[in-house]
């Protein structure tokens, strides 16, 4: 039989060289201890609060919900966290366990930089050294990110292998976890790679979806018909999903990067196009060819230009609790805008690509029901390769 | 007794690794042989892989090379035939597990054991999933090497017991490629494995010098070369056979 541990159905395990075993083990052994120590949660609850800026508003976005003339549409502002998104959760929580664990340095891997961002800053906060992993492609896509964490004490290594993108730097970062392991923690950035990973960073992050269900009881005395998202690994929407998962009324639906379409080569649908494998410590989908080679993917989001997602979503796919659905650069770049112009809210280009399914999907649905979309983060970032994409000129 | 088990008989065993196809299938096949020839006891043939997360820059580039020269594993495995026919010596696959994955596990194995290759290193495979490949290795009497690292000392007893073949010993923390030295406490891991078991022991990651392998020598029965040929053969090309048997010739445990 399968190693139980850390599966979510059939995917999940922990498939990572002999090295890195033990600290892996270490890893579970010390989160287990203190994620129910009453003096971890309020510390980590301080830096929610005092630190990141929760709980995030439940924004009900009134002229969108006019404009579409359907389901009343509510945004969950993940954007209006510290450092401009939803990951600044889940580094708060590693970072502070990796101190606890008496770690000093730690590293972690970026695609849009948003992660790499929020770890150094945690990093400066707890007085930990860092060193971040991106793709040489993600650095000129995202050269203000890069700044921001040389701004922020962090030492950011550009990726040259493979593909040049976020997988390249997950590879990387895990290479230089199993060189330098003692001093060091891999702060990794979704609900991937090997257990604990999946079960951490989830864990970190479903105070998302705890708000979102405090929030809308409180302002509409029901749940939400639907939950939109979009995934990458995925750690934003499982955020957002894990509350809800046992409210089988609410609909949980992810948004993949379908890139320049999803009949084309240029795309990153996991779930839609992916097939099983075995990569980055997990069993889960994966946009492979027939040998098991990894594909080179594509989106306009360096964030969700990924070929994998986390191992839950693969099993909420199987047991159809959840639907994943696949949105073009296309369609992005036109929510990003559309966001912008209709509510004033400029979103993540990630994000994005959940706007442009709520698009399609809220002028179907009755007057009453409600859609809540995780607006996981801000689109300042996004404004030069939007401007790009478009063929604007502008000088940064 | 099997080939790999054998290998070890009476002597130090030298392991040399190179990737499948690279640069080309052809070299790969010649490669084999002439190392056979040249004093190698077993050779190990590392399956192409698009994201070889344990591998050092040399390997990595190898890999690439074979994927753009057009490498697959049933290419391999035609390849591999053709070898089997020409040479007794033991002949082990290294493969992330993903291209097993998604061959197929069963098809692999039997793949595997029609042209005679004797055993399997998985780097992705800790003890903890071996479960992934148990049946079908065993069905197949493909023997799937065990692997322990300098991290591994208390898990050595659960690690080794059951250990087929010969012991993987990895020499430091890192990924593969050459290292000026070694620093490590791998003595002390080893004298854990004997205490455990009579399963033989191989060093690996970063030897590349003949005095570096015999240094090794002395505390396990063999010594696995891979990136110092595998930076022969980038810098030769088709042209290696001659350059990795000369300096295969150099070794000796």
């Amino acid at each position: 039989m399968h190693n139980k541990k850390g599966r979510f159905g059939e995917y999940g395990g922990q498939y990572v060289s002999e090295t890195l075993m033990k600290n892996l083990k270490e890893l579970e052994e010390a989160y287990l201890r203190f994620k129910e120590a009453p003096d971890f949660q309020a510390q980590l609850n301080g830096l929610m609060q005092n630190y990141a800026g929760r709980p995030s508003l439940l924004y009900f976005a009134e002229k969108m919900t006019a404009e579409l003339g359907g389901a009343k549409i509510y945004f969950k502002r993940e954007d209006l966290n510290h450092t401009g998104s939803h990951k600044i959760n889940n580094v708060l929580g590693q970072v502070l366990l990796a101190k606890k664990m008496g770690k000093t340095r730690v590293i972690a891997e970026t695609g849009a930089g948003q992660h790499g961002v929020a770890t150094a800053t945690a990093a400066a906060l707890m007085g930990l050294e860092c060193e971040i992993f991106m793709g040489k492609e993600d650095t000129e896509r995202q050269a203000l990110n890069v700044f921001r964490m040389e701004l922020l004490g962090a030492k950011v290594h550009t990726v040259t292998s493979g593909t040049m993108t976020l997988k390249d730097a997950v590879n990387e970062t895990m290479r230089e976890w199993v060189t330098r392991i003692d001093d060091t923690h891999y702060v990794l950035g979704s609900v991937m790679g090997p257990h604990p990973f999946p079960t951490i960073v989830r864990d970190f992050q479903k105070v998302i979806g705890k708000e979102i269900k405090e929030q809308l009881l409180k302002v509409e005395g029901r749940l939400p018909n639907a939950i939109i998202a979009c995934i990458g690994g995925g750690s934003n929407a499982i955020g957002a999903f894990y509350e809800f998962i046992d409210d089988k009324e609410v609909r949980l639906i992810g948004c993949e990067a379908a890139g320049q379409g999803v009949e084309t080569p240029k795309n990153a649908a996991t779930i839609t196009n992916g097939t099983v494998g075995i990569f980055h410590g997990m069993k889960s989908y994966f946009c492979q060819d027939e040998y098991g080679q990894i594909a080179p993917v594509h989106s306009i989001s360096a964030g969700l230009d990924y070929p994998g997602i986390g191992p839950e979503h693969a099993h909420l796919s199987d047991i159809r609790r959840a639907e994943y659905v696949a949105v073009t650069d296309d369609e992005a770049v036109e929510a990003f805008e559309y966001l912008s112009r209709t509510e004033g809210i400029i979103p993540a280009i990630e994000s994005a690509h959940a706007v442009a399914y709520l698009k399609k999907l809220a002028p179907t649905m009755a007057k009453n029901s409600i859609i809540v979309v995780n607006l996981s983060g801000r689109g300042d970032k996004d404004v030069a390769a939007v401007a790009r994409f478009k063929g604007v000129k502008i000088d940064e | 007794m099997s080939r790999i088990s054998k290998a070890f008989e009476g002597k130090k065993a030298l392991i040399a690794f190179i990737t499948g196809g690279d640069p080309d299938i052809e070299t790969t096949e010649k490669l084999i042989i002439a190392m056979a020839n040249s004093g190698v006891d077993i050779i190990e043939i590392g399956i192409p892989f698009s994201d070889p997360a344990a591998e050092g820059i040399v390997i990595q580039k190898a890999s690439e090379r074979a994927l753009r020269g057009g490498c697959t594993v049933d290419k391999l495995f035609d390849a591999l035939k053709r070898v089997r026919e020409k040479t007794d010596i033991p002949l082990l696959f290294m493969s992330y597990i993903n291209p097993i994955f998604v061959y197929g596990k069963e098809r692999f194995m039997k793949n595997c054991k029609e042209c005679g290759i004797d055993g399997i290193i998985v780097p992705d495979l800790p003890f903890e999933e071996r479960d992934e490949l148990l049946a079908e290795c065993q069905q197949h009497s493909i023997e799937q090497i065990a692997m322990v690292a300098p991290t591994s000392l208390e898990r050595v007893e659960m690690l080794v017991k059951d250990a087929k073949g010969f012991i993987y010993c990895v020499s430091s923390l890192g990924v593969t490629g050459v290292r000026s030295e070694i620093k490590t406490d791998i003595a002390e891991i080893i004298d854990r494995v004997k205490a455990v078991t009579d399963t033989p022991t191989a060093i690996g990651f970063g030897i590349s010098t003949p005095q570096q392998a015999k240094e090794m020598a002395n505390f396990a029965q063999g010594v696995i070369v891979g990136s110092a040929i595998v930076k022969i053969i980038e810098k030769h090309g088709r042209d290696c056979i001659e350059p990795v048997s000369r300096f295969i010739k150099e070794f000796s445990l």
